[in-house]
């Protein structure tokens, strides 16, 4: 039997499918030949061009490139898509390893991931935090990275091995220096991105007390009126009244935020609701999620916080109807032909919209210029379908000037203990319905334009309207203020 | 779809009103589960602009329940705006009312009011002078509206512009020597400019649903305000005095909006309210 020639060295990462980490080993082989460089394994652009970089990263760390030497790195398994610049450090570390220059044994221990630079120095990538989880998996206790991406490593319950260049990689592996030292960041010091507060919004009773019911029930709200009433400005406030994340939920959030490369060095575990608003021309897969490499679109980086589509009828229509499968069932599934990928997407949806295209209606000042024909084209824009998954529609109609002289209203963190109270209560002991309350319900449906599936928005809103009162039961005044918040039936027919 | 009748001038359930016009349609098609005899019941028509202001709207929805309430049938063109606020009022207090249509009655037009045309014809008419199939053209809305007026024993015309459609439907119960009504409006409105024209010209001005009764000699039966709590009655006070916003009547009664929400869907389901756009607006005393 031959004897198996130690020339191949191997080092391990994670590649992302969606937010799924896969285990990938990376192999450099060296044998005699012309001398060449060569990377197989279904390799993107971006990892194809990281030939040049490891190269370049290697001469300027001071270490040998082999030459007169064919060298060959695989991505295994080769059937599995790689795609960006995390793979730089690990194929230098296995070329290192395959010319002996770093001890193959200790780099086994070992993941790594990250980007180098053509002065050695080393980069941080995104889904630093996912490709960690997948080490912890695999059983891998150490992940070598760029210092930036530390505290991200740590998050997944690995230890991370910090290092900003190929030299200290080496020395580390080498035995020639300790582990780089890693300051743990303290969760609970981590103050969260600044939310407007709700204290800012004067006037607009009405709006606070709608976004305070919404926050509480987790629904999705539609506000409709002129332009200027403040339609916006409330909505951005939503996510600063409800409450901050679970460890979990931050996880979860972070793991998106982190794929997305979207997560802010300074505060690396997302611990407030995300708040979303993406601009009314964004495409579907942005929107919803996609590309040819799946990745989280706006509905998942919204994910257990706010989406706010702002000037709802200008967004395309075949975004909006995406919308209606994740707001069913809170998650979004991008298929492709490599198979499904699946992104959670759970969040509170928040649309403002003008009353007309003009914007006059609902301004007593000016008078609306739109034929009957241009606004019932504007308002055909949303389907029903998706108009019937906003638990609440307030008209905010333009205030007066005594009323922007208002002094200022309840600041948020008044409004969220009430709403963490109401959760809690929701959650404890649902306040059920009484007869009078169910009667007068059925009442509405009969004499208001009210649908089934309204009915149900409804009583939902209710529910919520009665535990924000701390009381056990839903009365009639709870059914009478949330079918205030109905979908007014001029809105499309 | 229920099928199409065809009536006939010489039939004798022809409208003996519409007959009597000067130039009377040679024949009229129906749709819908009324019988053709309900042409030929005491009848207002209530007409109005196709885009409207919330006044109209609300104004238009009323007069259609109050008068259908009161036992009269409601005819109009099933427009856009007034039109089609008057079939609603009218189907709300479970009354009958008739659409001419300027088409054939198979095409629902406008494709909006599909849905209204075949609640109108659960117990209603819709009916027109042209063969089924014939399309929707500009220049048949005049004749259209001739037997709107025909129809009726008078005519209230509710929001129009200067040059409106529901002025030619007046200029045509004129004609007939019938009597006309015109709901007032702003004068700075040119939403109103036609209606407040029809006032100067000595039409009937329309405050109150009563007013349309008394034109026609129609003792209206006695009024009944429906009961409402303490919080509702004082913000519908307040309200009679001009249309408020949620918020306004919030900081006017010194209510929280919760509590004024709850009054305000209590006035709305008495049909005391109506909310248009966030501006909540006292109905006019009902009959």
């Amino acid at each position: 039997m031959p004897r198996v020639r130690r020339v191949v060295a191997r080092a391990v990462t994670h590649a992302l499918v969606g937010l799924e980490p896969r285990k990938v080993e990376v192999e450099a082989h060296l044998q005699p030949g012309v001398p060449g460089f060569a990377i197989v394994g279904l390799a993107d652009r971006a990892c194809q061009e990281a030939k040049h970089r490891v190269r370049s990263g290697v001469l300027s760390a001071s270490l040998q490139w082999p030459l007169n030497r064919r060298l060959t790195v695989n991505l295994a398994p080769a059937a599995l898509r790689k795609e960006g610049s995390g793979f730089d450090l690990p194929i230098s570390l296995a070329v290192l390893a395959a010319t002996r220059q770093v001890p193959a044994e200790r780099l086994a221990g070992h993941a790594a991931v990250g980007e180098l630079a053509l002065d050695g120095r080393i980069r941080p990538v995104a889904g630093a935090l996912a490709v960690a989880e997948g080490a912890r998996r695999a059983g891998i206790e150490r992940v070598v990275c760029a210092a930036p991406s530390a505290p991200e490593v740590a998050l997944a319950g690995v230890k991370p091995v910090p290092v900003s260049h190929l030299c200290e990689a080496v020395a580390y592996l080498r035995g020639e220096i300790d582990a780089p030292h890693y300051e743990p960041f303290a969760e609970d010091a981590l103050d969260g991105a600044y939310v407007p507060d709700l204290a800012d919004v004067r006037g607009q009773e009405r709006g606070r007390r709608a976004l305070e019911i919404t926050a509480a029930g987790g629904h999705n709200l539609l506000l409709s009126g002129p332009p200027g009433t403040g339609k916006t400005m409330l909505a951005r406030r939503l996510p600063g009244i409800l409450p901050p994340l679970t460890r979990d939920e931050a996880l979860e959030v972070t793991r998106i935020h982190s794929v997305a490369g979207l997560l802010p060095p300074e505060r690396p575990l997302v611990t407030v609701p995300p708040f979303r608003a993406p601009h009314h021309g964004a495409s579907a897969p942005a929107v919803v999620g996609g590309g040819s490499s799946p990745r989280p679109g706006e509905v998942s980086l919204a994910h257990r916080g706010v989406l706010l589509l702002d000037e709802l009828p200008e967004f395309r229509r075949d975004v909006l109807e995406s919308l209606r499968q994740p707001l069913e069932d809170g998650v979004v599934w991008v298929a492709r032909v490599g198979g499904n990928v699946r992104f959670p997407a759970r969040f509170q949806l928040v649309g403002t919209m003008n009353l007309c295209p003009c914007g006059a209606r609902g301004d007593p000042a000016v008078e609306c210029s739109c034929t009957p024909q241009r606004l019932a084209a504007y308002r055909e824009r949303l389907s029903r379908a998706l108009l019937d998954r906003f638990d609440l529609a307030v008209s905010m109609p333009r205030p007066r000037a005594a009323e922007l002289a208002a002094p200022p209203g309840e600041p948020s963190s008044v409004v969220r203990s009430r709403i963490e109270a109401a959760r809690e209560r929701l959650r404890s002991e649902p306040p059920r319905r009484t007869e009078a309350a169910s009667a007068l319900l059925s009442d509405a449906v009969d004499r208001l334009p009210l649908s089934g599936r309204g009915r149900l928005r409804v009583a939902r809103v209710a529910r919520t309207i009665a535990a924000l009162a701390g009381s056990p039961l839903v009365e009639e005044a709870h059914v009478a203020e949330a079918l205030s918040y109905r979908l007014p039936a001029e809105l499309p027919s | 779809m229920t099928e199409i009748r065809r009536i006939r001038r010489a039939d004798p359930t022809f409208p003996a009103l519409l007959a009597a016009i000067h130039d009377p349609p040679s024949a009229l098609f129906l749709r819908g589960s009324g019988s053709p005899t309900l042409l030929s019941e005491p009848s207002v028509a209530v007409v109005g602009a196709r885009s409207c202001s919330s006044y109209g709207r609300a104004v238009g929805r009323m007069l259609g329940r109050e008068l259908a309430r009161a036992g009269l049938v409601v005819v109009s063109g099933l427009a856009r705006g007034i039109d089609g606020e008057a079939h609603r009022g009218a189907l709300e207090a479970g009354g009958t009312t008739v659409a001419v249509l300027g088409c054939g009655v198979d095409r629902d037009y406008p494709a909006a009011h599909a849905e209204l045309a075949r609640r109108i014809c659960e117990r209603g008419l819709v009916v027109s002078e042209y063969e089924p199939g014939v399309e929707p053209a500009p220049w048949r809305f005049p004749a259209r509206n001739r037997i709107i007026a025909g129809l009726a024993q008078a005519t209230v015309v509710v929001e129009a512009r200067e040059r409106s459609g529901a002025l030619i439907t007046a200029d045509f119960a004129l004609e007939e020597g019938r009597e006309v009504l015109a709901v007032p409006g702003e004068i700075t409105s040119a939403l109103s400019a036609g209606t407040n024209a029809l006032l100067r010209l000595g039409a009937t001005p329309v405050t109150r649903a009563e007013d349309v009764l008394d034109a026609l000699g129609i003792a209206p039966r006695a009024p009944s305000e429906p009961e409402v709590g303490e919080t509702a009655a004082a913000l519908l006070a307040r309200l009679r005095d001009g249309a408020l916003t949620g918020d306004e009547l919030a900081r006017a009664s010194g209510l929280d909006p919760a509590a004024v929400s709850v009054a305000l869907v209590e006035l709305e389901l008495a049909g005391l309210v109506t909310l248009d756009d966030g501006v909540a607006r006292a109905l006019p005393a009902s009959v």
